[in-house]
């Protein structure tokens, strides 16, 4: 039986389309996926990610173990700063892709819903020394409010000053009165921020943050817009574009691995020999040259040789193309380089691009 | 709420037929465009030729999907909507602006009156969405 979050009444009557994702029923769609995802690249839009997992540790050994367990550097961040983030298995395969927030007294992890039992299961086999781990998905709501408008909607009705949160920056304050963890931060490559509160304020948060968007026209946004949105960002996806078969250097993800940080994280063995040997194939964007529209699973053909294949795909709204990544072999992997995708009994043309697909975002950099 | 005129005839797969003499002119349900949302693009793969019933004649791409568009009766595919077959921009949205209507997709020349009786009437295709709405 499928989860209610607690915005699901909301939904309901913003007359979103319901579906199964993550345990949880949570709106596919209100007014289409295409309006929806205009409205976050042009104003402001608010997402329900009540369904993302979230595990706080704490414990004087906290940051030691989220050192070993992830391939960023959890050392470098501050108080009050969060960076994205992987585990790994010790082959290298991904376990999830997530976000670390380091605040006063503890850290918070936040995992993808799907992956919550698995990553909490996970964590909790490696806890070594004084490391307390609790999972505190259910007591806390978390919504989005993303688009170039969002800090202007939200600094209404916000007790501390906005601005002096940077990109993946955080802090506690009160938003319409209700304490808050806010971080500017989000999947979507528009400015915007992730609020986490607890559960039983959830509806006072979601009713003030749209009277205060109201000027900006701020509408509910579903999961298929933030699909569509995150994609022309080549944001990765836990079970389309990365999964425990894939590694964070072919995804692309050699940002957040720091082979050299000083005591080590597990699956660092693996990588640094996939890093010495390249990566025999990688993650990367594909447009369409035609008005193909690709899908996942879709092989990927170069003349005659079948080179890879499409984890993700679909019309970009703001590009008006036919967009995807794709695993291809390294050689392959050059932007401007040019490719066929099976589609239907066809083969259609394609050009590997450099990402991200939509660069015109309000984004903070 | 889903619309499902009673003067039309319907397939499992969602397609709507209206039969006028010998010619079947075809489109795709309230239903179905509600489930696909966002059309782009449509092509009526068989337009000029001959199909069987159930073939796919064409197929319609949303954002999030593509899907195929069977054949409700065997015949000729004499004709598709010209204002949204294989049209760029927003003209293929007509189809989930009004899918009986303006958004109707191709008509057939039906080959064989008898197979009529084989397409669902207004009451058994509203039973089949209403248990699709409640899977």
């Amino acid at each position: 039986m499928a989860k209610q979050t607690p915005f699901y009444l909301k939904h309901l009557a913003a007359g979103g389309k319901m579906v199964e994702f993550a345990g949880y029923l949570l709106p596919l769609q209100f007014r289409g996926i295409v309006p929806e995802h205009r409205k976050v690249r042009t104003t402001v839009g608010v997402f329900d990610v009540s369904h993302m997992g979230r595990i706080m540790i704490s414990g004087n050994d906290a940051l030691r173990f989220i050192n070993w367990m992830t391939t960023n550097d959890v050392s470098t961040l501050a108080e009050n700063q969060a960076q994205y983030s992987v585990m790994c298995y010790p082959d290298g395969g991904i376990v999830d892709d997530l976000v670390v927030y380091r605040l006063k007294d503890h850290f918070l992890l936040v995992v993808n819903g799907a992956n919550n039992a698995k990553d909490t299961e996970w964590l909790k086999q490696h806890l070594s020394g004084d490391v307390k781990l609790e999972n505190i998905t259910e007591e806390v709501a978390q919504i989005a409010v993303q688009g170039p408008r969002s800090e202007s909607c939200l600094q209404k009705i916000s007790g501390i000053d906005l601005s002096t949160i940077g990109f993946y920056g955080a802090a506690t304050g009160t938003v319409s009165g209700v304490e808050v963890l806010i971080s500017r931060t989000g999947y979507t490559g528009e400015d915007g921020f992730e609020l986490y509160f607890p559960e039983t304020q959830a509806i006072k948060v979601w009713d003030e943050v749209m009277l205060a968007g109201k000027e900006f026209e701020i509408e509910p946004i579903g999961l298929g817009a933030r699909d569509t949105l995150r994609l022309e960002m080549k944001y990765c996806l836990y079970g389309n574009d990365i999964d425990q078969t894939t590694n964070p250097l072919e995804a692309g993800l050699n940002f957040v691995v720091k082979l050299d940080k000083p005591d080590g994280f597990i699956g660092k063995d693996a990588l640094e020999k996939i890093a010495q040997e390249k990566p025999r194939r990688r993650l990367v964007c594909l447009e369409m040259k035609d008005r193909s529209i690709p899908r996942p699973r879709m092989a990927v053909f170069a003349r005659e040789n079948k080179v890879g294949t499409v984890t993700s795909g679909t019309l970009s709204p703001s590009l008006n193309r036919g967009i995807a990544m794709a695993y291809v072999a390294r050689e392959f992997a050059r932007p401007g380089t040019e490719l066929e995708l099976e589609i239907r009994d066809r083969q259609a043309p394609a050009m590997v691009v450099t990402p991200p697909f939509y660069k015109y975002g309000s984004r903070k950099k | 709420m889903t619309s499902i005129p009673t003067e039309l005839r319907y397939t499992k797969t969602h397609e709507w037929v209206k039969i006028e003499g010998d010619i079947a002119t075809v489109g795709i349900t309230d239903f179905a465009q509600k489930e696909l949302s966002d059309i782009v693009y449509v092509e009526i793969t068989a337009l000029g030729k001959k199909v069987q019933q159930n073939d796919p004649v064409g197929f319609i791409e949303a954002v999030k999907a593509t899907s195929d568009i069977y054949a409700p009766l065997s015949g000729e595919v004499l004709e598709a909507n010209v204002n949204i077959h294989k049209a760029e921009g927003d003209a293929p949205g007509v189809i989930n602006r009004d899918p009986y209507g303006a958004g109707w997709l191709c008509r057939i020349r039906i080959a064989s009156s008898e197979e009529i009786n084989s397409l669902l009437d207004h009451n058994a295709y509203a039973e089949l969405v209403k248990r699709s709405e409640h899977h």
